[in-house]
């Protein structure tokens, strides 16, 4: 065990302070909590203990036991192993991202790479070195709009259709912020068009966040909004799934200011929720209020190409307060893993991943909208790998149901939107096989008929 | 330092030249010494804003550091210059003449009364550099 302090030392320092003993610095906690007595069981072995985690973990059903049409937000893709390979190289795999250019040539390169490849895939200009996951990333769009109009706008338009995490995040984001207007969801009505979005935006709103495919998997033209948004002066916010940027048109092309997004399709588990990445990237006019780090391309003293944190100067260690935000932490291994994931499969494997998770969502629609009493609601709206069904009974009877059939089902959007109830939210990838996806059909023709 | 006699100076290193109730505000030469090479200049107001003494009315970030600047009057705002963000390297070559930052219309000229005149001002920026 490593002991920094000797007892000389800690002598002095309670001298110092001017107490006798450390137990003293307690003494504001009631003695009955001062030093509870901890109710452990006798110490097992390694072995032991081993196997009591083991059997703790047999206790879950995994992805890998079920097959799976949960998505929203978080999806079931194939991860070549080849990814998880080159991420524990040692050189990679260390608890805090090292970025001096001295000694992490690697790691700055792995970083640049990722936000060029980010670049690619939005269309946008810049790219950071990712946050979190997509609800924060989204929230810190919602902060560099803020910023951008220096607080004298302070009008934030979302769409209902956007992930309900990434909302709610945003407004915990901003919870600490004076006469913020957050609107556009309140009635958790999932009824709302972009023209209703629209008619939304003033002279006062600072942005609008739209999410694309949407979170019912809806792929929705927004330019017209683009252009009502750019009218007003305010900037559009495009909340993206990364894989169906491998087929569809980058939000670039329809006037996104700033492309947000859950990077976790990109090659990461889907882990019971993280560790997962915030993708961030904007349009070069707004690349000095972008949060976080962003690594650069130079040339050293000796003319030869290297990679070199940048524009640091608008970082909170800098700009302290007067910084755009106050994250610098980002998910450099998993910004890496995507990286090593997109670099793997090339364009076309992007395109092909993407064909199969819309073809295969697309029988799946096809053969449940053909089961009496389930229906596939805005099956006249273009998708990408997940709809809508309207269920003839309650969601959560349904997945119990599937669950005795080894089958993960969709998410009950009743828990998101009053008018959603008997709704389920389905997601189809590439790893969902014919035979899963028939299989799935079946037993859910057999719910109709309890 | 170069610290041309007609202007007068903030403790913050702002430099403000008074025409009559308009006052024109930058940066010194020894702020653009201090900050080194300007690589971004954002003006913060506009024109018709209406500004409290003390108000930030640009930031500007260097290769090494981030730096505000404050109107030392109240006042209106009646010009700004847009051409310094597209080239914020004038601060550096020359403070006094193309890098103006904002014209204010003066609302009360006795907040002109702290101010430096260029003596002082050369004193106060040699008593820090020791």
């Amino acid at each position: 065990m490593f002991i920094p302090h000797t007892d000389q030392e800690r002598e002095d320092m309670l001298h110092a302070v001017g107490v006798k003993r450390i137990e003293d610095l307690f003494e504001a906690i009631p003695p009955k909590h001062r030093f509870p007595k901890l109710n452990l069981p006798p110490a097992m072995t390694e072995m032991e203990i081993m196997a009591q985690l083991q059997d703790l973990a047999n206790a879950n059903e995994s992805t890998r036991d079920l097959a799976c049409f949960l998505g929203a937000g978080a999806y079931n893709h194939y991860i070549p192993a080849a990814v998880d390979n080159l991420l524990r190289r040692g050189e990679f795999f260390t608890a805090y991202t090292p970025y001096q250019p001295e000694v992490s040539q690697g790691t700055l390169q792995a970083i640049f790479e990722y936000q060029s490849l980010i670049c690619n895939l939005t269309g946008m200009d810049a790219a950071n070195a990712s946050h979190y996951d997509g609800a924060t990333a989204a929230a810190e769009a919602g902060i560099l709009a803020y910023h951008h109009f220096r607080g004298k706008r302070n009008k934030f338009v979302l769409s209902p259709a956007v992930h309900p995490h990434y909302r709610a995040t945003l407004r915990t984001y901003f919870s600490g912020y004076k006469n913020i207007q957050i609107v556009g969801d309140e009635n958790n009505n999932s009824q709302v068009s972009t023209s209703d979005i629209s008619a939304l935006v003033d002279s006062n709103t600072a942005m609008v966040l739209v999410q694309y495919p949407d979170f019912f998997g809806r792929i929705i033209d927004y330019s017209k909004l683009a252009e009502a948004v750019h009218t007003a002066g305010a900037l559009l916010v495009v909340s993206v799934n990364p894989i169906a940027l491998g087929l569809l048109k980058p939000p670039s092309t329809f006037g996104a200011d700033i492309v947000v997004g859950e990077g976790q399709p990109l090659g990461i588990p889907l882990s019971y929720g993280g560790p997962y990445l915030g993708i961030f990237a904007t349009k070069i006019d707004y690349i000095r209020k972008i949060a976080g780090r962003l690594v650069g391309e130079s040339i050293d003293g000796n003319g030869k190409r290297g990679y070199v944190l940048t524009l640091t100067a608008r970082e909170q260690h800098i700009k302290r307060e007067k910084a755009t935000s106050n994250i610098c932490t980002n998910q450099g291994l998993m910004a890496l893993a995507s990286t090593i994931y997109m670099s793997l499969l090339g364009k076309n494997g992007m395109k092909k991943v993407a064909e199969l998770c819309y073809h295969k969502a697309h029988y799946a629609a096809e053969k449940i909208n053909a089961i009496p009493g389930f229906s596939v609601k805005y099956n006249t709206t273009p998708f990408f790998h997940e709809f809508v069904v309207k269920t003839p009974r309650p969601v959560q009877d349904i997945n119990m149901h599937l669950l005795d059939h080894h089958i993960l089902g969709g998410l009950n959007l009743g828990d998101y939107y009053q008018d959603l109830a008997d709704h389920m939210l389905i997601a189809v990838t590439e790893m969902n096989s014919k035979e899963d996806i028939d299989m799935f059909c079946d037993v859910l023709a057999e719910v109709d008929h309890e | 330092m170069n610290n041309p006699a007609d202007l007068k100076y903030t403790t913050s290193d702002e430099w403000v030249k008074v025409n009559g109730d308009l006052v024109t505000i930058g940066i010194t030469d020894y702020a653009q010494s201090q900050l080194s090479d300007v690589v971004f200049v954002e003006i913060s107001v506009e024109v018709g804003d209406h500004l409290d003494k003390k108000s930030v009315i640009a930031s500007l970030e260097s290769v090494k550091a981030a730096a505000e600047v404050s109107s030392p009057v109240a006042g209106e705002v009646v010009e700004i210059n847009d051409s310094l963000s597209q080239n914020p390297e004038i601060v550096n070559s020359d403070p006094y003449t193309k890098s103006w930052m904002v014209k204010i219309k003066i609302e009360s000229p006795s907040d002109l009364n702290v101010l430096m005149d260029s003596a002082g001002y050369e004193v106060y920026c040699k008593d820090r550099s020791h």
